[in-house]
Order: C-alpha cells, then structure tokens, then sequence
C-alpha cells in the first residue's frame, strides 16, 4: 500500500528538518539538555510552518464559503428560499442599502458592496466606542455606517433586514433580523456565526425556535426596545416576549440584549423610527 | 502486504476495536452520529490524523527526548488537527459547522495519543502508519453503525434521504426523538460491543467473582 503523497510530504518535511538538527547531535543522549532544547525548538517551527501554510492557503477559499454562508442566511431569513433558483438569482431581489446610525437616513458615502460592517466597527475612523452604559450587547465598538438589505415589492417596501451581534456566553454571536416595514415587527431572525455551547446555547440556530419569533415586536410605540427573552415559556399572547433558552441562560440574555442594541438608540433605532413614520405616512 | 502489516491494519476493525474493546473516544462517538454524512466526515478526520500523527512520531521516535516526549506528541497531533479544521473549513463549510468543536476535541482523543504512546513510539514509520489507518477504520466502523442506526431510527433519513417517512411530513413513521439524543449512542455502542463479543468469545472479560454454588451452602 502506498501513503497518499500529501501525508508523504508533511511527514519528509518533519524528518528532513528534525534529521537536520540531529546530524551533529546524534550522538548526544536523548534526554540532555541542549538536545532536549533543540528538538523542542525545530518541532515547533515545523509545526508552526506546516499550520500556517495551510491557515494561508486555504483562507481565500474558507472566506468565498463564509460569503456563500452569509448570504444564504440573508436569504432564508428573508423568506427566500427557493432552492430552484441559484443563491445570486433570488440574491438579486434583495438591495443592499447603507444607512447612516446617527441620522438614520440612507447614505451613499462609501460604496455598499464593498463595505464591510465588521471591518469598519474596528477602523476608529469608521466606528465609534459606546460607553458601557450604552453598550448593553457588548460590541465594544459600532460602526458608523450600517449595512442593511431592503426588499421590495414593486415600489412597496416589504421587508428590511438588520444585522444583529452581541456577546453571548462564549462568543459573539452574529445574525440579521427581518423586519416589517412598521420596524417593530419581527418578519423573521437568525443566527449565522456563534461559539456556544453545541445543544445548549447553539440552540439559537434551531429553527423551531426562532419561528417563535415571528410576529413579536422589538420596541414599543414610542421605538423603546421592549424585546425580552423570558425564562421558561413566555405567554401566548405577549408581544414582546420570546421563550428562553433551557440551559442556556447567559445566551438567551445576550440575545435579548443584542436586539434590544441594535433595535434602540444606539443602533438602528433611528433608522427604524423613521422607517415606521413613513409607514404610517404612507398607509395614512 | 505480508501477515503483520495485516493484522495491525485490520485487527482493530473488530479483534481489537479501539472503542469496542479499549473503550476509547467515546465522547466524540456520542456528540457527532447523530447524522451520518457528519460521522462520516468524523471518521475521515480522526483517521487522518492518527494515520499522519502515527507516521510523523514513528519517524522521529528514536530522538524524542522521553521528558518530554508527551508535549513532542501532542505538539505533532494539536498541529495536524489544525491543518484538518482549515481543510474541512475550505472544502466541507456546512459540516465543519455542524462539528464545531469537535474537531478542536480530536486532539483530546484518547485513540490518537494512545496509538502514539504504545505504537508509534516503538515501530517503524510504515506499521506505524497502517497501524493509525487500522485504528481509524475500527474507530470509524462504530461511528458509522451508531450513525446509521441514529439517523434512521432518529429521524427516518440516511444521508438526508427520506428512508422511513416521518409522521411530520405525513408518512406513517414515528421519530425516536431519543435516538437523536447524545445517551442513544450509548445504548447502540453498548449493543454493538455485545454482538462483537457474541461473535468473538475470546473479548468476554473474565469475571471477577464466581458465585458459589447454592447446594455447596447446604451442604455445609
């Protein structure tokens, strides 16, 4: 039987460099000191190389999935999920719309396709810091601009889907909610990108439960987030309540308090605020 | 392929299968059969690494420094478990999804550092490696009945593909909402070590005790 040539590679490559090393040191005892040393400091620097050649190599590919990954989730929690139509054919009747946090007006000061929200929230010329009294969902720092996807019937806006992050347990937690265009009604949410627990926490990609969701509102009239996970059931007829999480109580807290960020003033809140004016214009 | 090479790559299949016998590695057998297609790429992961980490440690055994030669070890297979997770991150994104930590946890184990302890250390690079093969494939043989047996009785599918039509979806089948539980892996192990032992009686353990015969009591 033959070794597959890639494991014959790896593996040459730790014997010729670790064989390097030992040519002047085969004589010494295994277990002195400078042997000892010298063995443990040419393993690492295999090592290190052989994990951050393949880490180089295969990030483009990994970033094209994470692409692939994002905008299916944009779709399916824009109710788009036709599997006969390719992703960039039902991608082309959502819009991608830039809209300044502050204001709350749409903005076309940076180009929206290659803006990228994660990005700027790092850049200090692109983002602001939150104090910890506003900075309820942990971000640490937002970026001025967000990105946001409209979807429109006809003239008719239908739906609008924020991105949504927050700390969780272990890990920051990404998704989009939908939202109607009265920008209080949840239309439907997801989560694309998390670490917590698998079963227990990692429950927030279950989709029974986020089709609990559908139908609550995110803030009260007055565009104050009233959002809540509660402990248990929630009752049938509350509007702003949503089950928690069994065994995952510091997850369903960060998810309350993500959407209740980027829901309130610090976040989209503005922008929702006027989505909601309009609509009321609009129907009035 | 001459008797030894034989027996080291298809011995742990069932004579001496690393979680039928050993009872190694049970956690990850629990946490990823609940769906076949990710105990599939499960096996093909483990089997990887105890393969290349085997390989890699036989061919540098006879000067690893035995103070350290645990760390040496775990550097080798921490490393290649990396290599493993950005592979499947490029090529399989929705399963390595689905794994999450779990390839992380390979490098925790038990069957790869076993392997390198009691056989890469002591035998040549070619045995070492048909030997992480072998133990790959008995590791992977329980992984795929667990996993066979928990999707279809679980959730009525093979590889996705409706087998037994679930009542959800209007059929006439009644999920097992157990099976698709991580403690149904348990009792499908277990059933599988007693069919394995069933099989090959020299696996029965001796018992500890034996107990004395009723009558002998009278008797005295």
């Amino acid at each position: 039987m033959s070794n597959p040539n890639e494991n014959e590679n790896v593996d040459s490559e730790v014997m010729n460099e670790a064989g390097k090393k030992k040519t002047g040191f085969l004589a010494m005892p295994n277990d002195s000191i400078a042997k000892t040393f010298i063995v443990a400091f040419a393993l690492c620097l295999v090592c290190s190389v052989i994990v951050s050649v393949a880490a180089t190599v295969l990030k483009p590919q990994q970033q094209k999935n994470r692409l692939i990954d994002l905008q299916k989730n944009i779709l399916s929690v824009a109710g788009l999920t036709d599997e006969s139509q390719s992703i960039e054919e039902r991608f082309k009747k959502i819009e991608a719309r830039l809209v300044d946090m502050e204001t709350g007006e749409y903005t076309d000061i940076v180009d929206v396709d290659t803006y990228n929200q994660r990005q700027a929230a790092k850049d200090p010329s692109m983002s602001i810091d939150l104090s910890s009294e506003q900075d309820i969902a942990s971000v640490g720092r937002r970026a001025k601009y967000g990105k946001i996807y409209t979807m429109k019937e006809g003239d008719q806006l239908t739906k609008v889907i924020i991105p949504i992050k927050g700390y969780g347990l272990w890990s920051t937690m990404y998704g989009f909610v939908a939202l109607k265009p009265d920008g209080r009604t949840i239309d439907d949410v997801t989560f694309y990108e998390h670490n917590e627990t698998p079963g227990l926490g990692g429950e927030i990609q279950n989709r029974a439960w986020q089709k609990v969701w559908q139908g609550k509102s995110v803030t009260d009239e007055n565009g104050k987030p009233t959002f809540q996970v509660v402990k248990g059931r929630a009752a049938k007829d509350s509007q702003y309540d949503v089950d928690g999480l069994a065994g995952a109580t510091l997850t369903s807290v960060g998810v309350m308090n993500l959407v209740r960020f980027w829901v309130g003033e610090n976040g989209f809140g503005p922008y929702l605020k006027k989505l909601a004016a309009s609509a009321g214009a609009n129907n009035g | 392929m001459d008797s030894q090479t034989k027996s080291v790559l298809f011995d742990p299949i069932f004579v001496n299968n690393p979680i039928g016998l050993q009872i190694l590695g049970i956690c990850s057998a629990l946490a990823v059969t609940s769906k076949l297609s990710v105990a599939l790429v499960m096996c093909l992961a483990v089997t990887s690494v105890v393969a290349c980490s085997n390989l890699s440690i036989s061919l540098i055994r006879n000067h690893i420094p035995s103070s350290i030669r645990i760390i040496v070890q775990m550097v080798i297979i921490a490393s290649l478990v990396i290599v493993v997770d950005q592979f499947l991150k490029a090529f399989a994104f929705e399963i390595s999804k689905t794994l999450s930590v779990f390839v992380g946890l390979i490098i925790t184990n038990c069957i790869v550092m076993g392997r390198a302890e009691a056989f890469a250390m002591k035998n040549g690079p070619g045995l070492s490696f048909m030997d992480g093969i072998g133990n790959g494939l008995g590791y992977s043989v329980v992984l795929i009945v667990v996993g066979v047996v928990r999707e279809l009785f679980g959730s009525g599918t093979l590889l996705g593909y409706t087998i037994l039509k679930p009542v959800s979806e209007g059929g006439w089948y009644q999920t097992n909402g157990l099976m698709l539980l991580p403690p149904s892996a348990f009792f499908v192990i277990g059933l599988f070590i007693w069919a394995v032992r069933t099989w090959k009686k020299d696996q029965v353990e001796k018992a500890d005790f034996e107990l004395q015969k009723a009558h002998n009591a009278e008797a005295h």
